[in-house]
């Protein structure tokens, strides 16, 4: 072991390389030498240096990641603080301006010049940015994780420090014992591995060598007197000035630094970009590895003067109409807006009215222009006018979808940074459970902790102003809705975007004035108004799909005298199961709909035909997109007939001003090809539109990832256009099996099995090592009344009718009695847990 | 080019020297029994250095099959003929200026037991390696991958289960316990494990033979590069032998409960018939094998001609021929 008190290598680590480390003197203010150890990859002459600074009580090799994914030409330099990791140990303790200055003095030694990247976590934040503020000349951007430069106001610290601060527990937690720097591993998400925790520990094993770590947690300024507070606020008021880009790395399951320091951090450096890591807590460079790649590709794009994308322009009018120019227009007329059958029916003149003095009271009661508003409230006459008033309010809808569970809307609408909540009854209890800040508003009566009523802000609104109509490029939506894998994200639409969406689908479907929708799907029930036109909410829990029968759905059709209907395949599936329970007046209903929309999942054309006998003058189509971009191309019935089997779902040609390539996939099935138009070739289906969302919400390394190509969105599909211009999905990018001959898509193999007899449905998916895996299908027979999940391997008979009709090399058939799908549309598989179940089951015995 | 056969007179030597000799080679071949190959043959024990010395003089490459391949008898026996037998082979090469040498291993060697899904060729370990052979061919494998430098280059070929119609060894067994009852499934029968077409594993070592030199100190796991269901194989290799696929089922725990005191009883009373069940089979029956085979067909510029559907219906026509000259 190293000697208490001199500066030292650290032994051998993983991941990280000797040939980083070294050690240099440097005479502090006072001209004491103190020895530092030092991780830098040595670059010279290099294009910019990132400086990162670690906090307490880790050390250098929380960086190595960084370390090992430098951009080209970047030197990294990460220090270990004096006191700290296998740097000298001091004998007094350090303040926070000593350690600033500290550092300045050892960059100087360094010979760091600039540009600089300031990179900081924990308490190492602070220090990082008085280096910058005092370098500004050589400043070039500042990254920061889990940190805080400040108490916001009424904060007492961060709680778990706080105890660690206390008298008499400081010293036997952070310096008598390995507690504190035990705990501070300890708290990684997913966990740490014991070696990695066994590494940060290392430099302190001793009494004496963990001085510092106590000293550290004492120099925090709680307490308005302290030694470091002046310090301490003059750089959290410093960096208000900073105008140098900012990247903001957060894991928010942080027990120590919570969501309100990312809000003063936010508020502080209000050009930060943010990457939230769902899942991660406090040791971000641990818990979520890729950190490293997202600050090398941000430092690159520093200098690289990525320019905006250029959208296609859109509509003519795309700038001109607004979301609610139809709403204004037709504020005379007194025909019904929004039914809710067996409710309210309000007119266009009274949903405009009430639009109009519901903004004015939102605005009265502080949502101001940019502020998000979460809608709790069920799809109703209440939502509809709830949305159009917050929008002309200048506020931002944030909406999650109740398909993700009230632990995923948690999730999502606390990383939404709402400003303000408009619930139901239930919906405000929701967001008092999910401890979401913000005004409270009540749709129908009064509830507890509620400041308004809708009601109130109606009356309060009408000797109120109506607020300014908000910029076009401004925010509009922040959508949350459930992904197939992960954590939802959010999406963000400016009013400019939304705007050419609704164009888009009005000239798409031809929609007038004359038409009403019946919406059983909720996204779309509030589009109506944009649309111009009236629509009917039918009288079933929007949230099951499986619920809407094809009565309810005709009474609705009856209730707005519907022209098209918008219903997702679920509901359709259980409306065409229920056709025979209809009445004369129902069948009339249903038969002036002359058009039937359906999405959110692949639509069988069978189920489309199962549908002529019930809505019998319609036409049906489906339209493909996605919450990012929708609608992008569309078939109608007729068309996926005519363009027969093929290798996946035809979901039709791109809708005018949608242009749609693939980036074809490289042999490990990583979409990395340039994008390209021409038939045949598989890839991940990228495209270009107006109506294409602005951004991720608080996602910036997936929002880079995904917009790669300027102007253009990576979907996450799969597919090909075919040489009629028309595309075809083949699967999601993650199910792409990456056999040892090439990548191989899921969908085509599992509709030519479905074909088979005896065959209800199939999933094709991949098992074993990326690159080297076979492809596996598991079926559900159609008489199969065995219990159980756990797949089993399909008879010789139903295994030699899959291989032949695979068209691939099929490893194995296994049997299943139901595939895992989604929750929330009930049709989409979940390949990803039919692979895992099937691996499991090919791997055999546990010896 | 004149090329040594060690180990001709089983499936796969057998097969290898018919292909060298097919592409106009100049085999010789070492085995202790006549192999009856059209080609210059010397009979010995690859542990007889002398013979050895005979048989590998003048040749410009070795391939090196001969070994003991069974489940029972004493340890001593496993390293005088795998052990001592390949160090005679490489000590030979080394004598006669012989530049390469190709050591025909088994994914054994580097199985301890564990699922083993779509991996690589791990290192040789003897230490976790399952039974004797497997031990033993790993303690060889190790050594010949060391001798291999500047002057003798070494490659070691590792073919997964080989079969194909003539197979004494793997088919014949399966055929005759499930003729007569006596094979369960393991487990769920589910496991996937890879398997070679005798043909196939072949023309993997005849490239072997080609390749050795620019590819060399590795090894290569050779497979059909289609895995299936233990109970898939096992069961249509029974279709091609026209006896019923085994439907009784054993768990796996109780198939290797049997197979260790199967293993106590044979030890404790010396029999050398092959046992009915050992640890290893019901490891091997019932747990995940299966490679990834870039590597191998990339460094040897080989795959497989040889489908298991087309190697099955040769196993099929094989069975019917032998019962109808038999009729």
């Amino acid at each position: 072991m190293t000697a208490p008190d001199v500066a030292g290598s650290p032994p051998a680590l993983p991941g990280l390389d000797p040939a980083w480390s070294r050690t240099l003197a440097v005479a502090d203010a006072t001209g004491t030498k103190h020895t530092w150890h030092v991780l830098d990859n040595g670059v010279t002459d290099p294009v910019g240096t990132l400086l990162c600074v670690h906090g307490n009580p880790t050390w250098s090799y929380l960086w190595r990641r960084l370390l090992a994914a430098a951009p080209p030409g970047w030197r990294v330099v990460a220090p270990d603080q004096l006191g700290m990791g296998w740097s000298d140990r001091l004998t007094a303790p350090r303040t926070l301006r000593q350690r600033v200055a500290d550092l300045g003095d050892l960059t100087a030694a360094l010979g760091v010049t600039g540009p600089v990247v300031t990179v900081g976590h924990d308490w190492g934040g602070v220090i990082s940015l008085g280096w910058a503020l005092e370098h500004r000349a050589d400043l070039r951007g500042v990254v920061l994780c889990n940190t805080a430069v400040a108490m916001p106001e009424g904060d007492w610290g961060p709680v778990l420090i706080r105890a660690a601060d206390a008298p008499g527990v400081r010293a036997a937690v952070t310096v008598g014992t390995p507690v504190f720097v035990r705990a501070t591993t300890a708290l990684s998400r997913p966990a740490l591995p014991a070696e990695v925790r066994r590494a940060f520990a290392s430099p302190y094993r001793s009494r004496a060598r963990r001085r510092s770590v106590g000293d550290f947690v004492a120099d925090i300024p709680f307490s308005p007197g302290h030694p470091s507070r002046a310090a301490q606020e003059a750089i959290a008021e410093g960096i208000r000035d900073l105008d140098v880009p900012a990247l903001l790395l957060w894991g928010p399951r942080d027990p120590v630094f919570g969501e309100r320091y990312l809000t003063d951090l936010r508020g502080r450096l209000p050009q930060a970009r943010l990457h939230r890591y769902e899942g991660a807590s406090h040791l971000l460079p641990e818990d979520a590895p890729q950190y490293a790649q997202a600050v090398a590709q941000w430092v690159t794009d520093l200098d690289a003067g990525r320019a905006a994308p250029d959208r296609p322009a859109g509509p003519a009018d795309g700038a001109a109409r607004r979301l609610w120019s139809a709403l204004e227009e037709r504020a005379g007329d007194d025909a019904a807006a929004v039914v809710e059958v067996g409710g309210t029916t309000v007119t266009w003149s009274g949903l405009a009215a009430r639009v109009r003095h519901l903004a004015a009271g939102l605005a009265a009661a502080g949502v101001r222009p940019g502020h998000r508003v979460a809608l709790l409230v069920e799809p109703s006459a209440d939502l509809t006018a709830s949305v159009y008033a917050v929008w002309r309010a200048g506020g931002v809808v944030v909406v999650a979808d109740k398909g993700l569970g009230f632990a995923g809307m948690r999730r999502a609408l606390r990383s939404a940074g709402v400003d303000a909540v408009i619930g139901s009854g239930k919906g405000l209890a929701a967001a008092r459970l999910m401890g979401l800040p913000g005004l409270r508003i009540a749709a129908g009566r009064g509830s507890r902790g509620a400041a308004h009523t809708l009601d109130d802000l109606e009356v309060l609104g009408r000797s109120a102003p109506v607020p300014a109509e908000v910029p076009v490029d401004d925010d509009c939506a922040v959508l949350f809705t459930s992904g197939a894998t992960g954590p939802a994200k959010g999406v963000v639409y400016t009013h400019r975007q939304a705007a050419a969406q609704t164009a888009l689908v009005r000239s798409a479907y031809a929609l007038t004035p004359a038409d009403r929708l019946v919406a059983a799907f909720a996204p779309f029930a509030i589009l109506g108004p944009a649309l111009g036109i009236g629509s009917a909410v039918p009288d079933v829990d929007v949230t099951a799909p499986g619920s809407l029968t094809a009565a309810a759905l005709a009474d609705a059709a009856a209730a707005v005298g519907a022209t098209v209907v918008f219903a997702s395949p679920a509901a359709l599936r259980r409306v065409a199961a229920t056709a025979a329970d209809l009445s004369a007046a129902q069948r009339q209903a249903l038969a002036g709909v002359r058009l039937l929309m359906s999405a959110g999942a692949p639509v069988p054309a069978s189920l489309l035909r199962s549908l002529r006998d019930v809505l019998p003058a319609a036409d049906a189509h489906t339209p493909y997109g996605m919450t990012e971009v929708l609608p992008v191309a569309d078939v109608s019935l007729a068309g996926i007939e005519a363009a027969g089997e093929g290798e996946g779902v035809c979901v039709g040609t791109p809708l005018p001003g949608v242009s749609v390539r693939v980036s074809p996939l490289s042999a490990d099935g990583r979409a990395d090809g340039p994008l390209t138009d021409s038939p045949g070739t598989t890839g991940e289906v990228c495209v270009r539109a107006a109506h294409v969302k602005d951004r991720y919400d608080a996602l910036w390394a997936l929002e880079r990832a995904t917009s790669r190509d300027a102007g253009w969105h990576r979907t996450g599909d799969v597919g090909h256009l075919d040489a009629e211009g028309r595309l075809w999905i083949e699967g999601r990018l993650q199910h792409v099996v990456t056999t040892a001959v090439g990548p191989v898509t899921p969908v085509g193999i599992e509709q030519r099995v479905e074909r088979l007899e005896g065959v209800t449905s199939a999933a094709a998916v991949g098992v074993g090592p990326a690159g080297a895996q076979v492809v596996v299908v598991v079926v559900v027979p159609s008489h199969d009344r065995r219990r159980g999940r756990r797949p089993r391997l399909a008879g010789p008979d139903l295994t030699d009718a899959v291989r032949s009709a695979a068209g691939v090399d099929v490893a194995a058939v296994l049997t299943v009695p139901a595939l895992p799908v989604d929750i929330r549309h009930q049709s989409k598989v979940d390949r990803a847990e039919v692979a895992r179940r099937a691996a499991r089951v090919l791997a055999g015995a546990r010896s | 080019m004149r090329v040594l056969v060690t180990g001709a007179s089983g499936m796969l030597g057998r097969a290898t020297a018919r292909a060298l000799l097919e592409r106009g080679d100049d085999v010789t071949v070492l085995q202790r029994r006549p192999s009856g190959l059209p080609c210059r043959e010397v009979l010995g024990d690859v542990a007889d250095r002398d013979a050895v010395d005979r048989a590998v003089r003048g040749q410009d490459a070795v391939l090196h099959l001969a070994a003991k391949v069974d489940v029972t008898g004493p340890w001593a026996e496993y390293v005088t003929a795998n052990v001592e037998g390949t160090r005679s082979v490489v000590g030979a090469c080394r004598a006669a200026g012989v530049g390469r040498l190709v050591y025909v291993s088994s994914p054994s060697v580097a199985h301890a037991g564990t699922a083993l899904t779509g991996v690589g060729a791990g290192p040789a370990d003897p230490d976790g390696a399952r039974g004797r052979y497997s031990r033993s061919k790993a303690i060889a494998e190790r050594e010949v991958l060391a001798a291999d430098g500047p002057a003798l280059a070494v490659l070691a070929v590792r073919p997964h289960l080989v079969w194909g119609p003539g197979d004494t060894q793997l088919v014949a067994r399966i055929v005759e316990r499930a003729r007569t009852g006596r094979l369960p499934v393991i487990g769920s029968g589910a496991a996937l494990i890879d398997t070679t077409y005798v043909d196939n594993a072949a023309a993997a070592l005849v490239a072997a033979v080609d390749a050795c030199g620019s590819v060399h100190g590795e090894a290569l796991v050779v497979s059909n590069g289609e895995p299936r269901p233990v109970a898939e194989v096992i069961g249509r290799l029974c279709r091609a032998a026209g006896v019923p696929a085994p439907r009784r089922r054993v768990p796996f725990r109780a198939a290797w409960a049997a197979g260790a005191a199967v293993e106590g009883i044979w030890a404790v009373t010396g029999r050398r018939d092959v046992p009915p069940i050992t640890r290893f089979l019901a490891e091997q029956l019932a747990t995940a094998h299966w490679f990834d085979q870039r590597r191998t067909r990339t460094a040897l510029g080989w795959e497989p001609h040889v489908t298991l559907e087309e190697g099955f219906a040769r196993l099929a026509s094989s069975y019917s021929a032998a019962s109808d000259s038999a009729a």
